[in-house]
C-alpha cells in the first residue's frame, strides 16, 4: 500500500532539495540537475528491466519497451498513447501522470510543472541512450496531471 | 571452467578482463579482441531473418585449437565472453548459459552501484568475486 507512494514523496523531496540548494534565479540549473539526475538512475533502471526481455528488433520496439515495461516499473501504468511520425520523433502520452496527480488537475501551478518533468524526462533519456538510442526529451503539459513527452531521436 | 572472463563495453572498448595466470595473457586479450566482430555479425542479424535469435545468449562464438569462446550480449550492447578450454567436454551449454547469467546478474548489480560511473573500468570487489568463482573449480 504505502511503497506505491515512496517514489512520488522521494521525488517532490529531491526537487524540493534540488531548488532549495541552487540560487533562486538560476532555474534552469535545477531542471538540468534534475535532469542529469534522471539520466543516471534511467541508465541503471533500464540494465535492469532489460535483463529478461529478448532482444530488440527495431527502435520501435525499444520505444514500446519504454512505454510498457519502463512506464509500468516506475508509474505503475503504461502509457495511453503513442504516436509517432516513422521519422524519429515520438510523442507519449501520458494522461494521468503520475508525479503531477497530487498536485493539480487544471491550470493551477502549471508554472511549476518543468520542475517536477525534468527528472521523467532524464529517466526516459538515460534509458535510451544506454539503449543505443541518442535522443532529446522535452515534456508539455497543457493540463494536469495529462502530460506529454517528446522524444526526438538523433541521427547522426 | 572458464579460463577467461571479459566484459566488453558498448562502444567496444574492455571494462574488464581477467583470466588465469599463464605466460601468455596477451593472447587471451588477442582472443577476445577478435571475437567481437564475429559478435558483431550475429548482433546484426537479428530481424533479418525469421529464424533469428532473440536471446541474449549467442552460443559459441567459434572454437580454437585449444578454447572455445562464448559469447552474450546484453539488451544495452555490453558484451560478456567467456573461454573454456577445449578439453573440457563435460561443459554442456546449459552450464554456459548459467554462467553468463550469472555474470550478467552480477554486472546489473554493480551498474546500481552509486559509486560506480558508467563506462568506467570494473573494479567492484564483489564482481571480482563472482567472476572468481567462475575460474576456480577445475
Amino acid at each position: 500500500m504505502a511503497d506505491d507512494f515512496i517514489f512520488d514523496f522521494l521525488h517532490m523531496e529531491i526537487v524540493n532539495f534540488v531548488q532549495r540548494t541552487t540560487s533562486p534565479d538560476d532555474k534552469d540549473k535545477v531542471i538540468s540537475k534534475l535532469e542529469q539526475m534522471g539520466y543516471r538512475v534511467g541508465q541503471s533502471l533500464i540494465e535492469k528491466f532489460t535483463r529478461e526481455s529478448p532482444r530488440f528488433s527495431s527502435e520501435l520496439d525499444i520505444i514500446k519497451f519504454v512505454c510498457k515495461d519502463l512506464w509500468n516499473g516506475v508509474y505503475k501504468k503504461q502509457v495511453d498513447n503513442l504516436r509517432t511520425n516513422h521519422q524519429g520523433v515520438y510523442v507519449l502520452q501520458d494522461n494521468k501522470f503520475r508525479l503531477l496527480t497530487q498536485m493539480s488537475s487544471g491550470k493551477q501551478y502549471m508554472e511549476a510543472a518543468p520542475q517536477y518533468l525534468a527528472f521523467p524526462c532524464g529517466l526516459i533519456r538515460g534509458g535510451l541512450a544506454n539503449l543505443g538510442v541518442n535522443c532529446v526529451v522535452t515534456a508539455e503539459v497543457s493540463t494536469m496531471p495529462a502530460c506529454k513527452f517528446q522524444v526526438m531521436i538523433q541521427r547522426t | 571452467m572458464a579460463v577467461c572472463v571479459a566484459v566488453i563495453a558498448k562502444e567496444n572498448y574492455p571494462l574488464y578482463i581477467r583470466t588465469i595466470p599463464t605466460e601468455n595473457e596477451l593472447k587471451f586479450h588477442y582472443t577476445v579482441h577478435t571475437c567481437l566482430d564475429v559478435i558483431e555479425e550475429k548482433v546484426s542479424s537479428v530481424g533479418k531473418s525469421s529464424n533469428d535469435l532473440r536471446e541474449l545468449y549467442l552460443g559459441l562464438l567459434y572454437p580454437t585449437e585449444d578454447y572455445k569462446v562464448y559469447g552474450y550480449v546484453t539488451n544495452t550492447k555490453v558484451k560478456f565472453v567467456i573461454v573454456v578450454e577445449s578439453s573440457n567436454t563435460q561443459m554442456r551449454d546449459n552450464e554456459i548459459r548459467n554462467m553468463f547469467k550469472t555474470l550478467h546478474n552480477a554486472y546489473v548489480d554493480m551498474l546500481c552501484n552509486p559509486f560506480y560511473t558508467p563506462g568506467e573500468n570494473v573494479k567492484s570487489k564483489a564482481f571480482d568475486n563472482t567472476v572468481n568463482q567462475m575460474m576456480i573449480q577445475d
